[in-house]
């Protein structure tokens, strides 16, 4: 169950925590994938760590052209782009009466915007191929808020709405569009945290730990699968039963 | 048949997948040639990208037969 042996499989972030995950969980299915970000020697890192059936295309998404200039260089040729994975996003984070309009949008055109982008470029060829697979990377923080996040949990809020609605669009054409909302996941972000900080934080999860990369990318793997064809629009909780919207 | 009648006629039988014989000129790509809201989205970006045209949001709207189509792109191409 849930190969992906012939899909070719875009991952913006790739060069982050959770979106190195995904994109070995994806690999490891037998897709072949697409690597993105903006620091090209981590992307070269994980395409020779994965050997074949994996390629680099770095991209600054806070550009405005960069989207489209993506997919077109992902679909070269008339490629196929079977799923495609918006994981790539940041933070910037300060209480709102000292959120500067830099950051508010900054944060929305790479969280939000962008996977809007790219998501319309690529569903022109899924459509015409009646099959994809979009996942988006959301946040629990979309759901809930966040003291201090109101930029990002705006922009993850839109991207479950967006998830949504594009879903509903492109049913018909056998492409499903999903959200994944992670919890506290440890990556090079969560690091910082003392162990202090982390017990305190792991004693808000009901499972009892912070979530792995890994985590999130088994969700990824079975969003991305022929078996869950029947599931569309919707978002699934990662968080160890933190929050059960 | 003009050369742009003949071009869209082709396009609308690949895309919609209808015999050939159906795509007359009155024929309604949703009412008559069962094509759904996303296939006119489809077609019209079929149009623009075969002809080289822009069709605007509230012109694409108003293709809703082979005809209709087939005018707006003679318009185009002769202005
Ligand atoms: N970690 C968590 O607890 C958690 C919880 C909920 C949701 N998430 C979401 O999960 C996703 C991945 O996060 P992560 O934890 O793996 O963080 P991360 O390690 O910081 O990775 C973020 C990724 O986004 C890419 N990125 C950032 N700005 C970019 C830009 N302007 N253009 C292109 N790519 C850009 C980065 O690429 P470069 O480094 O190459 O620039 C990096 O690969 C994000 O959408 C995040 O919001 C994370």
């Amino acid at each position: 169950m849930f190969r992906l042996d012939g899909k070719r499989a875009l991952i913006t972030g790739a060069s982050g925590g959770i979106g190195a995950a995904i994109a070995r969980a994806l690999h490891a299915q037998g897709a072949e994938v697409i690597l993105s970000g903006t620091r090209r020697p981590a992307l070269e890192a994980l395409a020779a760590e994965l050997g074949g059936r994996a390629r680099v295309i770095p991209a600054d998404l806070s550009e405005a052209a960069a989207s489209d200039a993506l997919i077109a260089a992902a679909t070269e040729g008339g490629a196929a782009l079977d799923i495609l994975v918006n994981n790539a996003g940041l933070t910037r984070d300060a209480l709102a009466l000292r959120l500067k309009d830099e950051d508010w949008e900054k944060v929305l055109a790479v969280d939000l915007t962008a996977p809007f982008r790219l998501s319309r470029a690529a569903l022109k060829t899924m459509i015409r191929r009646r099959w994809g697979r979009i996942i988006n990377i959301a946040s629990i923080v979309g759901v809930t808020g966040n003291p201090g996040q109101a930029n990002y949990a705006a922009a993850k809020a839109g991207l479950i709405g967006m998830t949504k609605s594009l879903a509903q669009e492109v049913a018909a054409r056998g492409v499903t569009v999903n959200a994944i909302a992670p919890g506290f996941i440890e990556t090079p972000m969560t690091e910082a945290l003392s162990e202090a900080q982390r017990a305190a934080l792991a004693e808000r999860i009901p499972i009892g730990r912070l979530g792995r990369p890994e985590d999130v990318a088994a969700a990824c793997v079975y969003l991305a699968s022929e078996e869950a064809g029947w599931v569309t629009g919707t978002t699934l909780h990662v968080n160890g039963g933190m929050a059960m919207p | 048949m003009s050369e742009i009648a003949e071009k869209v006629k082709k396009i609308v039988v690949e895309h919609l997948g209808v015999e050939e014989s159906k795509v007359t000129p009155e024929a309604s790509f949703i009412d008559d040639l069962g094509a759904d809201s996303l296939d006119t989205v489809e077609l019209v970006m079929a149009f623009e990208e075969a002809f080289n045209v822009e069709i605007p949001e509230d012109a694409a709207e108003k293709i809703s037969t082979v005809k209709d189509a087939i005018e707006y792109i003679e318009r185009q191409k002769a202005a």
